[in-house]
């Protein structure tokens, strides 16, 4: 039976979804190994062996937190080389890609990214070129790496609890020597939204808002969803860059996107043509976002997201 | 009078995403035909244009190298690069390259490196934030690994002083400062400059500039060590998704949210 390891990061008070998915994947190709960085607690322990995990793997080093990800990929490796691990599972975050980066070098594994499902015989299916094409891949390596995608299978916990041991695994001398040192780290204001890369709904608004984010803001929260925007209000700085949904911002695959005011050019349609239901509120007819939209209305979003976001309230009241 | 920087800005060609791009051949890889220098590799170069014009530019021997590895195509990230402001240029090209993954990638561009550093060393090497070509963006931090260097990713601005490079990050939950030692490898945001046109003047300089081409033998690399031979994973099969198609359209009559809220109620969404 195969080894697999999956890497978890600081997982907090409890697992994230994305964490429970990886697990889920994970005991579907062989008996789980876990490595966790920070600090673990005993909640998120024993959902690790209600989620099958065999043993868990802890840094010797309390520091790895204070680098960008170089020790965190060498801890990872010498836990894979101890675990005997063949395939290795990796969030699909811009952190986690660049972890599975490197430990592909290390291992002299092929590393797999922006994954959707994997075979039992390790073949990875992603989605590619903006999710236009959908590719199977394999590595050629004894090992292989593969960072996966949140929201692509139910976390299920497994049908028998296992009660995983805990081993310490020494953090490579030379780890941090090739490392970026974090300096200082200020925390932003948190929003009390959901994540926008794993939220399960996210409305997004455009240059038809002139501004005003307010009725998209509304709506969102009305919906308990993320907010998104495309480049042209992220740049006019109506609102935080952080929130840029499209090619050269973040990539979402939500169940529900709401557009609004977006017309869906495709720098912006690379980042959500995923989703499963697209619906675009825009008052232009020709907007390229109707080509794609689920559900499309020609009308002024000034008007027509306050009506649904008071619907909503109404129904759910 | 600070220290002269030599900086290996890595640049691309990539189909251009404002039309439809397709995967085709053995390999399944995207066709380069109609190619341009990445949009996202110009903040890259403008960062190490910066950096260079701030220690008294090409005249006081700062040199930044836009360095492109494929086929003949990519000669057009080099001039590009060139015009715009790039003091020299380097094409990697080698038809054994051809289906190089990421690994196989990584470790061409690495002995490149080495051989732009064998006289002096390079100092940084400057990337975009990613490819805008559906790659899988593991190629920078691969490249790090493989010289046994610092990366420093996403920055949002960028210094170097006194032999270290210092840049801030900026997350969703939080900003930080990262510093690393020299040489490193930088990948820089969208939001780190402007970056600027080339103008006449950079046009005509440009056709006085040099592009270096190197082959496999040139830094080293034997050939069984890229392409389909080097690389450490296959794309097996792809598939063309279906088009999404246009569903329901109305003009809003006054009542279009109540409509929009009952068609999230029938699907299940609210």
């Amino acid at each position: 039976m195969a080894n697999v390891l999956v890497f978890i990061d600081n997982p907090g008070q409890a697992l994230k979804k994305s964490s429970l998915e990886l697990l889920t994947i994970a005991r579907s190709l062989g008996e789980t190994a876990v490595a966790v960085n920070g600090e673990l607690s005993d909640d998120a322990a024993g959902t690790l062996g209600s989620y099958g995990a065999a043993t868990v793997f802890r840094p010797s080093a309390a520091d790895l937190d204070d680098y960008l990800v170089a020790p965190k990929a060498a801890f990872l490796a010498a836990v894979a080389d101890k675990s005997g691990a063949t395939t290795v599972l990796l969030e699909n975050s811009p952190e986690g890609k660049e972890i599975a980066a490197r430990l592909g070098i290390r291992l002299s594994a092929g590393v797999i990214t922006d994954v959707v499902a994997v075979d039992a015989d390790g073949t990875a299916h992603k989605s590619v070129l903006a999710g236009s094409y959908t590719t199977t891949a394999k590595a050629t390596t004894a090992v292989t790496v593969l960072s996966v995608k949140a929201n692509t299978v139910d976390p299920e916990p497994a049908a028998v609890p296992g009660a995983p041991e805990t081993l310490t695994v020494d953090v490579p001398a030379d780890a941090t020597a090739a490392a970026a040192r974090i300096t200082s780290r200020e925390q932003k204001v948190a929003s009390g939204r959901p994540d926008l890369t794993d939220a399960r709904i996210v409305v997004a608004g455009g240059r038809g808002l002139d501004g005003d984010f307010g009725p998209v803001e509304e709506l969102a929260d009305a919906l308990g969803a993320a907010v998104g925007a495309s480049r042209a209000a992220t740049d006019a700085g109506w609102i935080n860059h952080d929130a840029q949904v499209g090619q050269t911002g973040k990539t979402v695959s939500p169940q529900l996107y709401i557009s609004a005011g977006i017309s869906g050019a495709i720098q912006q349609k690379a980042g959500m043509q995923t989703a499963k239901v697209i619906v675009a509120v825009n008052k232009d007819a020709e907007s390229p976002v109707f080509e794609i939209a689920d559900f499309g209305i020609v009308g002024d979003l000034f008007q027509v997201l306050p009506q649904a976001t008071e619907e909503i309230k109404k129904r759910k009241a | 009078m600070e220290e002269t920087l030599k900086i290996v800005v890595l640049v691309k060609h990539v189909p251009d995403a404002q039309f439809d791009r397709h995967l085709s051949g053995e390999g399944h890889t995207t066709d380069r035909d109609e190619s341009i220098l990445s949009e996202l590799d110009e903040y890259a170069l403008e960062a190490a244009l910066q950096l260079a014009e701030a220690r008294g530019g090409a005249k006081a021997g700062n040199k930044v190298i836009a360095l492109s590895m494929g086929p003949a195509g990519a000669v057009n990230a080099i001039k590009k690069s060139l015009q715009i402001g790039a003091t020299e240029g380097v094409h990697l090209t080698d038809g054994a390259l051809a289906g190089s993954d990421a690994a196989a990638t990584s470790l061409a561009l690495a002995a490149a490196v080495r051989h732009l550093g064998a006289d002096t060393p390079v100092d940084l090497v400057l990337t975009g934030m990613a490819s805008t070509d559906g790659e899988t963006s593991l190629v920078p931090a691969q490249l790090a690994e493989r010289l046994g260097l610092p990366q420093v990713t996403f920055a949002s601005s960028l210094e170097v002083d006194d032999g270290r490079v210092s840049a801030r990050r900026d997350a969703d939950t939080h900003s930080e400062t990262v510093e690393a030692p020299l040489p490193a490898v930088v990948s820089v945001t969208d939001q780190i400059n402007e970056p600027r046109y080339p103008n006449f003047k950079g046009i005509i300089a440009a056709k006085r500039k040099s592009i270096t081409t190197l082959s496999l033998a040139d830094i080293g690399v034997d050939s069984s060590q890229v392409g389909h031979a080097g690389s450490w994973t296959r794309v097996t099969a792809a598939e063309e998704r279906p088009p999404r198609t246009a569903g329901t359209i109305i003009t809003d009559e006054g009542d279009a949210g109540i409509k929009l809220v009952d068609f999230l109620a029938a699907q299940k969404l609210l």
